[in-house]
């Protein structure tokens, strides 16, 4: 096997982050990350659903005719999602309905479909799930970076849990109200993402166009 | 010419080779900014014009002084009329009592020094913060600092209210400076206005800060709305109820940002930036149809609900940021348009959204910011459509 088992799992982490550099799973990106306990919800929800189904998936995968696979993984991925949209309405009631349509979401979600093609379709159960867990996981680690910055500078608190006292409650710090929008999200994975490319330079696209360069004077 | 020599003795330990080769950009931003730049054009092919950029954006600086006198004497007379109802406190205060200069609303000088006690603090900030930034990529970029930004921190200053928080003052530029212009790669790449953008930024990010009717005027306890918050709420006909003419407004004595409620005062930077050919006359026609085209449309469709369909254009053109939005940042070179047909397109772009935004959504009574944005994201598609356009004639021409 290519891949050892380690890899599989941290590679997805930095070096191939299905956020940072394949800038997949975007829009669950912008809109989950507003707090830290709502982030780590939808990371524990999308690792579960993208690891069970890289599973399932890689154990028909030889069974699977290849001109209805995408409907045959799509019923594997949405089954999941049901699962796990319940688990969440029966023990984490107010969670669930903060993530609203969001769990519902996960079926698009590109990463799950993206690694139920690219890796569980050529690949044994077992790597694949493990694959899974990795890639959640990395979707998970920029969603709970993206958290952290926005909850402790949008509301000056982490897991709900106060950081800084806000100056409604009669402290210091004044929230920044644009951290709780979702259009936030965007500067902030864009600036993580220039981050990454200038720590890991091999992850730079190479440029669609070319900058003519004048003679230097 | 004591000062050139100096420079010449010290430009070698900045250049190549030189110890202090790293700082080179800053060098050369002090020196530029005091004498013609030296380097010249050397390959060929050579277009010879009598403007560059520091030209351009000198003169920009220059079409703001209006609005600055002006600003500066508004802060202070709205002030000081608030300061007769409500008492003075802080630093401000005790430096105009300790020079014997008193709160008296009538007096000019009076009004035009507590402004700028206002005005300077945030300009400074305003310098410092986004000249840190200028200078931290123009270091690691190995380019030179450009005049650019002394526009942006000008035009920044004057549309912020009086009162606002300085370290608002400097993240808002921080953000307009590096997001707005530098990650795309500096001044001439920016496809939005940096100045606007770190406006933008603080609007949405410290909403109690930047509307509402007690942030214009920075006196504890005062509270006056805005000409254009008076509009959303009870229509054109309650301005008279608040004690507000066409005429205040039209000359600037009336609550908003520093430097933008006067349009007398920003008319005359127009007619400076026309006669001198740095702004564009086709933006600045086409936001003015467009404006007065769509509000008349409204006047003429009338609404039973919104009392602000009934606004007439003269007062549009008066009310808020329209006529300093429309004279300094509608006529953006960079984040405008690029062809002349575009360029009307553009401005009337720019003239509908601000009347659409200001009457009909609710949620904002200034809409000069939100649609100058607007438009900058437009612009490009804009010249693209007018380029092909103008293909697909030619084609059929020689075909």
């Amino acid at each position: 096997m290519a891949q050892t088992y380690r890899s599989m799992l941290v590679d997805p982490m930095v070096d191939n982050n299905p956020i940072t550099l394949q800038v997949l799973g975007i829009c669950s990106a912008l809109a989950v990350t507003s707090s830290m306990q709502v982030a780590l919800v939808m990371t524990i929800a999308v690792t579960t659903v993208t690891a069970f189904s890289s599973m399932f998936i890689s154990v028909l995968r030889s069974q699977i005719p290849s001109s209805i696979r995408i409907i045959v993984q799509m019923i594997i991925i949405a089954s999941l999602v049901i699962v796990v949209d319940q688990v969440l309405k029966a023990y984490a009631y107010e969670i669930s309905k903060t993530l609203s349509v969001f769990v519902g979401l996960i079926i698009t979600n590109c990463i799950v479909m993206g690694r139920a093609e690219a890796f569980a379709m050529k690949n044994p159960p077992f790597a694949s799930f493990v694959d899974g867990v990795g890639n959640g996981l990395g979707y998970g680690l920029i969603l709970m970076l993206v958290g952290t910055i926005r909850e402790l500078f949008g509301s000056g608190s982490l897991f709900g849990i106060t950081i800084f006292e806000t100056v409604n409650n009669g402290g210091w710090y004044v929230p920044n109200g644009l951290l709780l929008l979702p259009p936030s999200a965007f500067f902030v994975i864009g600036l993580l993402i220039w981050a990454f490319r200038t720590w890991k330079p091999e992850q730079v696209e190479e440029r669609e166009y070319r900058i003519q360069t004048v003679e230097a004077h | 010419m004591g000062l050139r020599s100096f420079f010449d003795r010290i430009e070698p330990s900045f250049e190549k080779g030189g110890k202090y080769e790293r700082y080179f950009p800053l060098y050369e931003m002090v020196e530029s900014f005091l004498f013609t730049p030296k380097t010249v054009t050397t390959a060929a092919p050579h277009a010879r014009s009598y403007i560059d950029m520091k030209r351009i954006m000198t003169y920009v600086v220059i079409a703001t002084i209006p609005c600055i006198l002006f600003g500066l004497y508004n802060v202070g007379l709205q002030t000081n009329m608030a300061i007769a109802e409500f008492g003075a406190s802080g630093w401000r205060a005790a430096i105009i009592e300790g020079l014997g200069i008193g709160f008296d609303a009538t007096n000019p000088l009076a009004n035009m020094l507590h402004g700028l006690l206002y005005f300077l603090p945030i300009y400074i900030v305003t310098l410092v913060a986004g000249g840190f930034w200028e200078v931290v990529f123009a270091t690691v970029r190995r380019h030179e600092v450009n005049e650019g930004f002394l526009v942006t921190s000008m035009l920044y200053t004057l549309i912020l209210p009086a009162s606002t928080p300085l370290w608002q003052v400097a993240l808002g530029i921080s953000f307009g400076v590096v997001i707005g212009k530098e990650v795309f790669g500096g001044t001439g790449k920016n496809f939005l206005n940096p100045a606007l953008v770190g406006r933008a930024f603080l609007y949405f990010a410290y909403p109690a800060y930047m509307s509402g009717d007690t942030i214009w005027t920075p006196v504890d306890g005062f509270s006056g709305a805005t000409a254009l918050a008076v509009t959303a709420a009870e229509g054109p006909a309650a301005l008279a109820t608040y004690g507000i003419t066409w005429m205040d407004s039209f000359v600037g004595t009336i609550q908003g940002s520093m430097g933008e409620t006067s349009t007398i005062a920003c008319l005359l930077g127009l007619a400076f930036l026309l006669l001198t050919r740095i702004a564009n006359h086709r933006m600045v026609v086409g936001c003015l149809l467009g404006m007065i085209a769509f509000s008349t449309l409204l006047n003429w469709i009338g609404s039973d609900s919104n009392p602000a369909f009934a606004t007439p254009w003269y007062w549009h053109l008066v009310m808020g940021g329209y006529a300093f939005g429309l004279v300094f940042m509608v006529t953006e070179p960079v984040s405008g348009s690029h062809t002349n047909l575009g360029r009307y397109i553009y401005g009337a772009l720019i003239g509908f959204m601000v009347v659409m935004i200001r009457v009909v959504n609710p949620a904002f009574p200034e809409g000069m910011m939100l649609a100058i944005l607007f438009g900058n994201v437009f612009a490009p598609l804009i010249d693209y459509f007018v380029v092909q356009a103008n293909i697909r004639r030619r084609a059929r021409r020689h075909a």
